[in-house]
């Protein structure tokens, strides 16, 4: 836990070359040009400054702090497949609050909404805890769940009570302009980057040098080991983690808003609750791999754009890239289980 | 194909000049081992001596690098369990492997590919429509050997079949496979009890890293020479010191166990067949006292966690020791040499503190949940051990019964429990039986007659004054 060890980041380098080889053959089989889309995907993601500024990290930030939220709940043992509603959670909230606060100074403004955001996303997971904590109800099909509950309060948000004042479209009025954040000056970053970056350093020191980051990552590793050995209340680490990642994905919706779309709508991500689940998993749950990874995966949404345009190819082609990536990086850490990784057992205890 | 099975039934097993290498390690080197009708032949054998894998070798589960297996004098390549079931070998493996939802009929059906299996069920003295899962241990143990019988085996290899049962169990548990024997079975047992030896075996070989250190009849040899041929020196001698209850602090109890108190400086001994509730009064002790080192029976599960590093295990239950933790932070670097200081006094063998236990072998593996337990700030009053030698190889068992020993002369009160009523009363100076829930004490100098007429509550017994 003290760097990214050389092994995962061969094998997550491995993993990204195989997911592309696989997108290849798919738009080859589909009668498109590959090497042309491609191409077109590496254009669109790093062919200039301002594509890898303007869509390559700005796509990166939402999937940094949720890939991160949902590092933080895996390490605990917690599968937390509810970002992408916990998303949506913080994006109306953070919608709300910036509608409101427009005679607020900007610093302050902001603050709100993003601790709006937050603490909506980790609202959105208090069923799942419960239900998890009292019934033994697994996570990983009520998180899922609320994701569908989350686009549907999104709908009814938009169509009803946060509609926008002229009422033609499904879309809210824009937040107050105290509540945007500061971009780079000639592009589309806006601070979120940064809030990512120190977020991840946060949990990289929390996970590596406090007491609360070591009975987290034992609870996840060797659950009943933690409660025996270790007399940690696994199930009320495993409740704080899932709150704390929720949390996590709600702000990552409360920065889009406040950085990217300034309003609510429907579809407002294109799948990063799901996406940065690769991420964290591409990652190996290491809160700097987190961030390499969250601009990968940007970039592959960013390409997807960028081919989309070039290539014709729809999209959400890039998802088997995707796809392909995370099956690779299970199947390497099934293999690694499996191998003898560990040091051979010597024949007869040495005198 | 195949070898059609001589008319009496009878076969003999033999494994020639075997030799397997698991990368730079030679599991098996040139071995011979034969197992003839109407003979169990026990195998003996430190941790690692390739018993496992000679006995893998002979089920088709492992292939071996060289040598010859013959059935009925001809040979046979044993490609698959399945193979070596059809030439008449049967396994009982280490664990159970029953299916706990189907009936005792149902599984040996399973087991035998055939509904009909009345012969199998006769004079096995188990309910067919019984649920395996609720079997107690020792009626599992006799499933798993009815369904190694059914397949039709004439050869029964038996891996450490009595690791989980009481004397009495056991002794039932050998006259079974003395009957199979008797009837023209052959028989290998795999077995850490020399006392089990003694009582069944008719033949015994001994391996050592891989190699046949001793292979001769059991009249031909004694305990010492068993030892020495295992472990390739004299027998660890056990290391004497004064009776610690002489030290024992009489005044105060230090904990009760049920009713019964335990002073400090006493090294007490637990014997209880599985399920008479003696884990909960154990683990009731750990929960509601302060100062309680804990050493769990399953180490890979409750004891550590493989994954973290050997530093990290010694830091688990104890991440408020302020010889490395300030506040909310852990310095890992205090736990490191702290760790490497135990590795070094409690014989821990690794790379380094930084290796994953689960690289560590299983007595490495003991040594560090031990080194956690005793080397606490402040020391603990109390020490609470399930099993603490299962699955370790003399040399390490002793060790850690010195340690033990050592423990509870430092004014520890020891708690050790162990399924092995011999380690019980080898070990300690009081012995408490737990059956049904109620703790009882052995008369002072009882022998494993007496306590083991306890464990299985024979009236009579505790009028032993």
């Amino acid at each position: 836990m003290k760097t990214l060890p050389v092994r995962a980041t061969a094998t997550a380098g491995l993993a990204l070359l195989a997911g592309f080889a696989v997108l290849a053959i798919v738009l080859h089989l589909a009668g498109y040009d590959a090497l042309l889309a491609i191409g077109a995907l590496f254009r669109g993601a790093f062919g200039s400054t301002d594509a890898f500024v303007s869509a390559t990290l700005v796509r990166a930030v939402p999937l940094i702090i949720l890939g991160l939220g949902i590092a933080l709940a895996f390490r605990a043992g917690a599968l937390n497949i509810g970002a992408e509603g916990q998303l949506y959670a913080g994006a109306i909230a953070a919608t709300w609050i910036g509608l409101q606060v427009g005679s607020w100074p900007a610093p302050l403004a902001v603050a709100a909404v993003w601790s709006g955001a937050a603490v909506a996303g980790a609202m959105w997971i208090v069923l799942p805890v419960l239900l998890r904590l009292r019934f033994g109800v697994l996570e990983v099909i009520s998180t899922l769940l609320l994701n569908f509950a989350a686009e549907a309060a999104v709908s009814y948000a938009v169509t009803g009570p946060l509609r926008e004042s002229s009422g033609t479209y499904p879309q809210s009025d824009p937040i107050a302009a105290s509540a945007r954040l500061p971009v780079l000056p000639g592009s589309r970053l806006h601070l979120g980057i940064a809030a990512a970056v120190v977020l991840a350093i946060v949990l990289w020191v929390l996970f590596s040098r406090t007491v609360w980051g070591f009975r987290l990552r034992a609870a996840g590793l060797g659950p009943r080991a933690a409660e025996i050995s270790g007399r940690i209340p696994v199930k009320r680490v495993l409740g704080v983690a899932l709150l704390w990642s929720g949390a996590l994905a709600g702000l990552g919706g409360g920065v889009e808003v406040s950085g990217v779309t300034y309003s609510l709508f429907q579809n407002l991500s294109p799948g990063y609750g799901f996406a940065a689940i690769a991420v964290a998993l591409l990652a190996r749950l290491h809160p700097i791999g987190v961030v390499v990874s969250g601009v990968l995966f940007g970039a592959l949404e960013a390409g997807a754009q960028g081919m989309q345009r070039e290539a014709g190819v729809p999209a959400v082609a890039v998802a088997v890239a995707e796809a392909v990536v995370i099956i690779a990086v299970l199947l390497a850490e099934a293999a690694a289980r499996r191998s003898p990784s560990r040091q051979p057992a010597t024949p007869v205890a040495p005198g | 194909m195949g070898v059609p099975r001589p008319p009496d039934g009878t076969l003999t097993l033999s494994l020639i000049n075997i030799s397997k290498q698991f990368g730079p390690v030679a599991a098996l080197r040139g071995v011979d081992f034969a197992v003839t009708p109407g003979e169990i032949h026990a195998l003996l054998g430190e941790n690692g001596a390739g018993k496992s894998t000679l006995m893998h070798v002979a089920f088709g589960m492992t292939a071996p690098d060289a040598g010859r297996i013959q059935v009925g004098g001809r040979d046979v390549v044993l490609r698959s369990p399945r193979d070596a079931r059809y030439h008449g070998i049967g396994m009982v493996h280490q664990h159970f492997t029953s299916i706990a939802e189907l009936t005792v009929r149902e599984n040996i059906a399973l087991a035998a590919g055939r509904l009909q299996v009345g012969e199998v069920l006769r004079g096995l003295d188990l309910d067919p429509e019984a649920l395996a899962g609720d079997l107690s241990v020792a009626l599992r143990q006799r499933l798993e050997i009815a369904k190694a019988l059914a397949t039709g085996a004439r050869v029964l290899l038996l891996d450490e079949p009595s690791a989980v049962l009481a004397p009495a169990e056991v002794e039932d548990l050998l006259s079974r496979v003395k009957a199979f024997v008797r009837a023209g079975g052959a028989a290998a047992l795999i077995t850490h009890k020399l006392g089990e030896v003694f009582a069944a075996a008719d033949r015994v070989t001994v391996l050592r890293q891989g190699a046949v250190t001793l292979r001769a009849g059991i009249s031909e040899v004694t305990r010492d020479s068993l030892v020495t041929a295992m472990i390739g020196g004299p027998p660890p001698g056990r290391e004497q010191g004064a009776p610690s209850r002489a030290t024992a602090m009489r005044s105060t109890a230090a904990v009760h166990l049920g009713t019964v108190p335990i002073h400090a400086g006493e090294l007490i001994g637990i014997a209880a067949i599985e399920g008479q509730g003696h884990r909960e009064l154990l683990r009731r002790v750990v929960r509601e006292h302060d100062a309680v080192a804990f050493i769990p029976e399953d180490r890979t599960t409750e004891g550590m966690i493989p994954e973290m590093s050997l530093a990290e295990n010694i830091a688990l239950g104890r991440d408020e020791d302020s010889r490395w933790t300030r506040g909310p932070w852990i310095m890992w670097s205090a736990v490191r040499e702290h760790s490497r200081g135990l590795m070094q006094s409690f014989r821990i063998q690794a790379t380094s503190s930084d290796a994953p236990a689960a690289s560590l072998s299983g007595g490495n593996q003991q040594r560090l949940v031990l080194a956690r337990a005793l080397e606490s700030e402040p020391p603990p009053r109390v020490l609470v051990a399930e099993n603490p030698t299962r699955g370790l190889d003399i040399r390490s068992t002793s060790e850690i019964h010195d340690r033990l020993r050592r423990a509870a002369r430092s004014g520890i009160a020891v708690l050790a429990y162990s399924s092995d009523l011999d380690e019980v009363l080898e070990l300690a100076d009081r012995v408490l039986v737990v059956r049904e829930g109620r703790v009882v004490e052995a008369p002072p100098g009882a022998d494993r007659r007496v306590v083991g007429n306890l464990l299985l509550g024979i009236p009579g017994s505790e009028a032993v004054r």
